[in-house]
C-alpha cells in the first residue's frame, strides 16, 4: 500500500498579481473552516452535542480555492464532510453551529445536522451524506443553468470513494454529452474511509477518469489554496463560457479519522505527521509572510476575528430553543403551494 | 365531451402546462425523437424542442438525480421512467434524495419533480412487470397517484406537476390503450369499461388524496386501483346476477390516502374486498387491510380479503401471469367468501 508523498503532489504557492484582501478572504475563510471544526470535536467532547461529525482538517484549501473562484449565485453540492464547504460559500456559522446542537434557529432547523447542512438562499444545495449522491443534483442544477439560460456554474465536491459510484460516470457522460456549466472537484484526501485509494480504485490517476468522457482532468496541489483556486478559475470560466465540464483532482490529506472518533489506525504515524507538515493554512501562512503580500500581525489578527466569530456562533447556538418533538410534521410535505419551486 | 385513451390524456396534461409554465421540461430514454416507448410523449420534443425535451442516455440515477437538481434550482421536472422496474436503477435518488431533502433542509427545499412509471404485468416477464407502488408507498416525502381512467389521469398528472413535492405518476400499460410507435398491437384489456374516457380540453385538476367511487352498490366494498378498477367493475357486473350490490371505490392516490371516502363505504357495507395488482406481502392490500382493521373494526361482518399478485417474480408463459395476477372470477370468489356468512 502506497500513499501519495507531499513533496512529490506540493507546487509553490505564486502570490503574484494578487490583491490583499483577496489573499485574506483566502486566509479567513481556510481559518473559519479549521476552527470551526476545531471547536465542534471540543464541543462533541465537553456538551451534549448530538450526531457525529466528518473533518475536514487539512483539506480546507480545496474547498476555499474552488469555491472563491464562484460567484454567489453559482451553485454547490457537499458531501459528509461538508463543513468547509458551507463556511466557503458563506454560510453564517452561526445558524451551522446551531444546527449541529439540533436547535430551531439551526440553517435546517434542527432536521438535518452535520451530514445535510445546506442554505438555498447561497446557493449551497446540501451536503448529502449518501457518497456521490450530490453528484447528479450538481449536475441537475448545470442543466437549469442552460434551460433558464443563466450563466450560473455548478461544482460537486465528493471524495476519491464517490469516483467509483455509477452516479459519477453517468453524470460526467450526460454533463460532457451536453457541455453543462459544472465543475467537479474529487477531493483526493487518499481515504475512503479506511480504504487507501490504490486499494480500490484500478487507476491511481483519478484525473483520468475524463478521458473516457472527453473532459478535460487536471490534476492540482489541494493543499495549495492559490493553485487550487486558479485551477477552479479556469474550470469555471470555461464551463460558464460553455465549454462543457472539467475534472479537477485535487489531491489533499485526510489529517484525522474518517468520522470523529475514529482513530484511523489503518494508516501509519509517520504518513500523517508528514501530511501535517504540508498543512494548507501553514503553509499559507509562511508563504505569505515569507513572500511579504501579509505580515504576521494581519494573519494574527484574522486569527483573533476567527475566534471571535466561533464565540459568537456557540453563544448564538446557545441561545436556541430545542427542536419539539413534532417540528418534523411541519417538513414532510408543502404540496398545497400552486407553483413556485425554489426561486 | 372528447373521448381520450389514458395515454392522450397524460400528455394533453403535460402540454397544456407545458404551454402555460416554462420552467416544465421533459427527462427520459427514447422520449424525444422515438416519442416515448408508449407514445405517450408522441410530438413533445417537436412543439418544445431539446431544451424541454431531453432524450436521455440509460442513466436512470443520473436523471433522477439531475431531475432533482434541476427541481431545486426551479425547473420542474417530468422525468419518465420507461418500465416501472427501472426506478429501482434509481432508487437512492428517489428514496434517499428526492423524498427526504425537504424535511433535511428544515424547508428550504422543494422539489417539484414529477416521476412518471409505467407498471403492470403485460406478457413481457419478471423485470419489465411489476408493480411498484408500496415500495414508495414506504417512503415518507413522497406522494403517489395511480389513475384508472383518462380523465382521472389528466386531473392528477396536471395536479402532479404543480406541487412542490416528488410525485410518483404509476401508468398501467394496459389502460394506455395506445401503441408502441416501434409497432406492434395496442395494449389493452377486455375489461377496460367506458368509465372517464370523457376528458374536457381545459384544464382541470384532481387533488391527492380524493378517492372516487366508481360504482355504488349496499352488499360489498371493493377498493382497487389502476386496471383491477377495471377488473372489479366487471366483477361487480357479473355478482350482479347474482343479487349482489358492489361498491368500487378507487383510492386514485395512495399518499395521501383518502380515509375518509374508504371508510364510509366499508361502514355503509360492512365487508370489504381489496384489490391490487402489486405482490400480496407488504403491499397495498395489507396497508388498507391494517387501516380498515385499526378505524373500522367493528363495522365489520366479515374478515377483509385481500386480491392481489401472488408472492412471486411475475413468469413469462401466459397461463402462469394469468394465475399470478388477478383475474375477475379471483376478485368474484372473494366477493362471495366475505358474504358468505
Amino acid at each position: 500500500m502506497s500513499f501519495k508523498r507531499p513533496e512529490d503532489v506540493a507546487t509553490p504557492i505564486q502570490f503574484s498579481g494578487y490583491e490583499k484582501p483577496f489573499l485574506k478572504l483566502l486566509c479567513l475563510r481556510m481559518v473559519r473552516a479549521r476552527e470551526f471544526e476545531e471547536q465542534l470535536y471540543y464541543l462533541f467532547l465537553t456538551t451534549k452535542m448530538p450526531g457525529t461529525m466528518h473533518q475536514a482538517t487539512g483539506q480546507e484549501a480545496v474547498a476555499v480555492g474552488v469555491v472563491s473562484a464562484l460567484n454567489a449565485d453559482d451553485y454547490v453540492t457537499s458531501t459528509h464532510r461538508g463543513h468547509a464547504h458551507c463556511i466557503a460559500k458563506d454560510v453564517p456559522l452561526d445558524v451551522m453551529m446551531a444546527e449541529m446542537f439540533a436547535k430551531r434557529n439551526g440553517v435546517c432547523k434542527g432536521m438535518g445536522g452535520s451530514m445535510h447542512l445546506c442554505d438555498f438562499s447561497r446557493g449551497m444545495l446540501g451536503a448529502f451524506g449518501i457518497v456521490g449522491a450530490g453528484i447528479p443534483i450538481a449536475t441537475g442544477a448545470a442543466l437549469t443553468s442552460v434551460v433558464k439560460g443563466t450563466s450560473q456554474v455548478a461544482v460537486s465536491f465528493f471524495g476519491d470513494g464517490a469516483i467509483n459510484e455509477g452516479v459519477f460516470h453517468e453524470s460526467l457522460n450526460m454533463a460532457a454529452l451536453w457541455k453543462l456549466p459544472i465543475v467537479y472537484v474529487i477531493e483526493n484526501n487518499q481515504y475512503a474511509f479506511s480504504m487507501p485509494n490504490d486499494l480500490v480504485s484500478a487507476v491511481s490517476d483519478l484525473s483520468l477518469r475524463g478521458c473516457g468522457y472527453g473532459i478535460p482532468g487536471e490534476k492540482v496541489d489541494g493543499n495549495n489554496v492559490i493553485a487550487v483556486y486558479e485551477a477552479a478559475k479556469n474550470a469555471v470560466d470555461n464551463a460558464r463560457k460553455g465549454d462543457g465540464p472539467t475534472l479537477l483532482e485535487c489531491i489533499t490529506y485526510r489529517i484525522r479519522g474518517h468520522a470523529r472518533f475514529e482513530p484511523a489506525k489503518y494508516r501509519n504515524k509517520d504518513e500523517v505527521a508528514l501530511w501535517e507538515k504540508y498543512d494548507p493554512i501553514k503553509r499559507f501562512k509562511e508563504a505569505a509572510v515569507a513572500d511579504g503580500v501579509l505580515t504576521a500581525e494581519e494573519l494574527e489578527a484574522l486569527d483573533v476575528q476567527v475566534e471571535q466569530e466561533i464565540n459568537a456562533a456557540i453563544a448564538y447556538a446557545k441561545t436556541g430553543e430545542e427542536v419539539g418533538a413534532e417540528d418534523y410534521l411541519q417538513f414532510i410535505y408543502e404540496s398545497q403551494k400552486e407553483s413556485g419551486g425554489n426561486e | 365531451m372528447r373521448k381520450l385513451s389514458l395515454s392522450e390524456a397524460i400528455r394533453e396534461a403535460m402540454v397544456q402546462e407545458m404551454r402555460r409554465d416554462p420552467n416544465v421540461i421533459l427527462m427520459g430514454e427514447d422520449i424525444g425523437c422515438f416519442n416515448g416507448a408508449f407514445n405517450v410523449t408522441n410530438g413533445m420534443l417537436d412543439e418544445f424542442g431539446p431544451k424541454r425535451v431531453w432524450d436521455t442516455p440509460i442513466s436512470e440515477a443520473g436523471f433522477m438525480g439531475m431531475g432533482i437538481g434541476a427541481a431545486l434550482t426551479g425547473l420542474r421536472p417530468i422525468i419518465e421512467f420507461q418500465y416501472a422496474d427501472f426506478m429501482f436503477c434509481a432508487m437512492d435518488q428517489i428514496v434517499n434524495e428526492a423524498a427526504k431533502l425537504r424535511l433535511m433542509s428544515g424547508g428550504q427545499a422543494n422539489v417539484p419533480i414529477v416521476m412518471r412509471a409505467p407498471q403492470g404485468a403485460t406478457g413481457r416477464a419478471a423485470q419489465h412487470s411489476q408493480s411498484v407502488e408500496a415500495y414508495f408507498m414506504h417512503t415518507p416525502g413522497l406522494q403517489i397517484a395511480l389513475p384508472s381512467t383518462p380523465y382521472d389521469a389528466k386531473g392528477l398528472m396536471t395536479r402532479a406537476i404543480r406541487m412542490n413535492d416528488p410525485v410518483l405518476v404509476l401508468e398501467h400499460k394496459l389502460l394506455y390503450g395506445t401503441a408502441s410507435p416501434g409497432g406492434g398491437k395496442s395494449l389493452t384489456d377486455t375489461t377496460i369499461s367506458d368509465i372517464g374516457i370523457d376528458v374536457p380540453e381545459e384544464q382541470y385538476e384532481i387533488p391527492f388524496g380524493n378517492a372516487d367511487v366508481k360504482r355504488e352498490g349496499d352488499d360489498v366494498t371493493i377498493i382497487a386501483t389502476m386496471l383491477m378498477v377495471h377488473r372489479s367493475l366487471a366483477a361487480a357486473v357479473e355478482m350482479e346476477k347474482e343479487g349482489i350490490s358492489c361498491e368500487v371505490v378507487d383510492p386514485r392516490s395512495l399518499v395521501p390516502l383518502d380515509e375518509e371516502t374508504l371508510l364510509t363505504s366499508v361502514k355503509k357495507t360492512n365487508r370489504v374486498v381489496l384489490v391490487s395488482e402489486d405482490v400480496d406481502r407488504g403491499g397495498v392490500c395489507s396497508e388498507l387491510s391494517a387501516l380498515i382493521m385499526e378505524k373500522a373494526f367493528d363495522f365489520l361482518d366479515a374478515p377483509i380479503e385481500r386480491v392481489s399478485a401472488d408472492n412471486t417474480p411475475i413468469p413469462f408463459g401466459p397461463a402462469a401471469e394469468k394465475h399470478v395476477i388477478p383475474q375477475i372470477e379471483n376478485i368474484q370468489d372473494s366477493i362471495r367468501k366475505v358474504l358468505k356468512d
